[in-house]
């Protein structure tokens, strides 16, 4: 039956068509590919691979969840940010202009102990002095100054950076916070970055 | 004269990886210089990888000491022209779809009795390191220059192929959650300065991109193929090394085939 479905499909996926006509594979058998892609990695390398339920959300409706499927994703995520303990989001801006240009760590080139940056710079546009940022996210120039360093705006800022998926669903943005590539120290000064009045993001 | 042009573009664009960013206009130059160096083989470096690729292909090697003029690419035993226009493709002797280098290593393997682990040791070209594979690809697809690519789709296994490079492609994991589709999905995107092709749709992009691998590239002085470039993003992505020849790489790489069908072949390239 699902052979008959998937051989009507090729039919119909003529030549100039688009990618999304492309018959949907099996995801039992995308994860067999998957596995033997990386059958010689070590179990610690493999684990970081498999899907979670957000993940797997995600790539399946190519990052356009349905409806229900969006709710569930926003309460799961929201319900894994952790925030300071002392209640206290903002950190040291100078150590946060350093986790957003450095873009090293997690690799599998690194050495172990490479530190782990945010590489903000790489999607986000934050100061007028750095030219070479990329595009993938929104401009973040003025972010809290335009926001008139409300602390409620700088503890949701926490809550993007440790989770995006928690407001917005199948953001393209990581999951800093959730995954533990950053620490909370490191998320905190990027906050920081964003919501100190004298931070080079909001001169 | 022509050489000592590239060793000078080399270090300009060393220079540039530290931390001096181009312009805009400085780049385009530089992207418009490299495509005059393409079809002129005193000047592509590239000409190097396919000059031995094709000694290679002759050459008696292995333990039955055969060459490689009996493989068959798809179009008939030792046929070369068009070959790498049409793969990945099901081939029935193996009974599974291959892209050149899975079959590269199939042939050296079944004609030659070549011991193919040692050449997969050696995939990747570097100081001191020769790649056979590097050259192989690309005196075949150059063979194919002037040609489109036209993704082979009759057999069962290859729609399988195509639809799971799709699925791969959208697939985001690892600690930063990323899919091909991250950076490659929307046009006029960039990562910092360095502007990211959109290969979500069939079409330019996509085309300009495939057309030009295998490249030369100025930066590593290497002759670089498609599962270097995808091992590269995979690294980029925080996911584990890729299996060098594995069917997850065949599967993408049919997909930005089928995505880059239509456009003209013209290889080696070069590039930064
Ligand atoms: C791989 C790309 C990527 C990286 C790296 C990245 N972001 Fe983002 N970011 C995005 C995208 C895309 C959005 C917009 C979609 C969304 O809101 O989730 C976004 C949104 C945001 C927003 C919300 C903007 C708004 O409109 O309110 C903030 C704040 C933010 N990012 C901060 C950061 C910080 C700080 C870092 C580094 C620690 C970072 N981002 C790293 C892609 C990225
Ligand atoms: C984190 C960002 C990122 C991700 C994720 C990513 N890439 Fe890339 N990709 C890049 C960058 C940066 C380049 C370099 C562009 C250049 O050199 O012009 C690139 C280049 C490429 C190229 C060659 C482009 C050219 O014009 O020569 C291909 C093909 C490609 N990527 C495919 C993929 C595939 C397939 C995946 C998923 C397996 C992927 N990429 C994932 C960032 C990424």
């Amino acid at each position: 039956m699902k052979n008959i479905i998937i051989v009507a499909g090729f039919l119909a996926f003529g030549g100039g068509a688009f990618a999304q006509d492309i018959p949907k594979a099996d995801p039992a058998t995308v994860e067999k590919y998957v596995q033997s892609m990386w059958s010689k990695a070590s179990p610690e390398w493999q684990a970081r691979v498999k899907l979670d339920e957000t993940q797997r959300i995600c790539s399946e409706t190519s990052n356009t969840p349905s409806q229900a499927q969006f709710d569930a994703i926003l309460a799961r995520e929201k319900a894994n940010v952790t925030y300071p303990a002392d209640g206290n989001v903002m950190g040291d801006w100078k150590r946060g202009m350093v986790v957003a240009q450095r873009g090293t760590g997690g690799q599998f080139s690194d050495a172990p102990g490479t530190y782990q940056g945010g590489n903000c710079f790489a999607c986000h546009e934050l100061t007028k002095e750095e030219v070479s940022y990329g595009t993938l996210g929104p401009s973040l120039l003025g972010y809290g100054k335009i926001r008139k360093f409300e602390p409620a705006e700088a503890k949701a800022a926490f809550a993007k950076i440790y989770n995006p998926h928690a407001v917005f669903p199948c953001s393209q943005m990581p999951r800093f916070g959730h995954t533990k590539f950053l620490t909370e120290e490191q998320i905190k000064d990027a906050v920081a970055l964003l919501f100190s009045p004298d931070s080079p993001v909001n001169k | 004269m022509k050489r000592l042009s590239v060793a000078i573009l080399a270090t300009a664009i060393g220079f540039g990886a530290a931390g001096i960013a181009l312009g805009q206009s400085e780049s385009e130059k530089e992207i418009e210089r490299y495509r005059e160096m393409i079809n002129d083989p005193m000047a592509n470096p590239g000409y190097l990888w396919v000059d031995k690729g094709e000694a290679l292909w002759s050459e008696k090697r292995g333990s039955k000491s055969a060459s490689l003029e009996t493989c068959d690419l798809g179009k008939g035993p030792g046929n070369v022209e068009g070959a790498f226009a049409e793969m990945p493709r099901y081939f029935a002797d193996a009974d599974r779809v291959m892209d050149l280098e899975q079959r590269l290593l199939w042939c050296m393997d079944k004609i030659q009795g070549v011991d193919t682990a040692d050449v997969v040791k050696r995939r990747f070209g570097g100081p001191g390191v020769e790649s056979d594979l590097q050259a192989l690809v690309a005196f075949i697809a150059n063979k194919s220059n002037g040609m489109s690519y036209k993704l082979p789709l009759a057999h069962a296994k290859e729609q399988e192929m195509l639809s799971v490079g799709k699925a791969l492609f959208d697939r985001r994991a690892g600690q930063m959650d990323f899919a091909c589709a991250t950076c490659h999905a929307e046009e006029g995107k960039r990562i910092r300065l360095q502007g990211l092709p959109d290969f979500s749709k069939p079409g330019k992009e996509a085309r300009m991109t495939m057309d030009s691998w295998p490249t030369y590239r100025v930066s590593q002085s290497q002759l670089r193929t498609m599962q270097h470039r995808l091992w590269d993003c995979y690294r980029q992505m925080r996911h584990p090394v890729p299996e060098y020849g594995s069917d997850g790489i065949t599967a993408l790489t049919s997909y930005l085939v089928k995505m880059a069908e239509g456009g003209e072949i013209n290889v080696p390239s070069i590039k930064r």
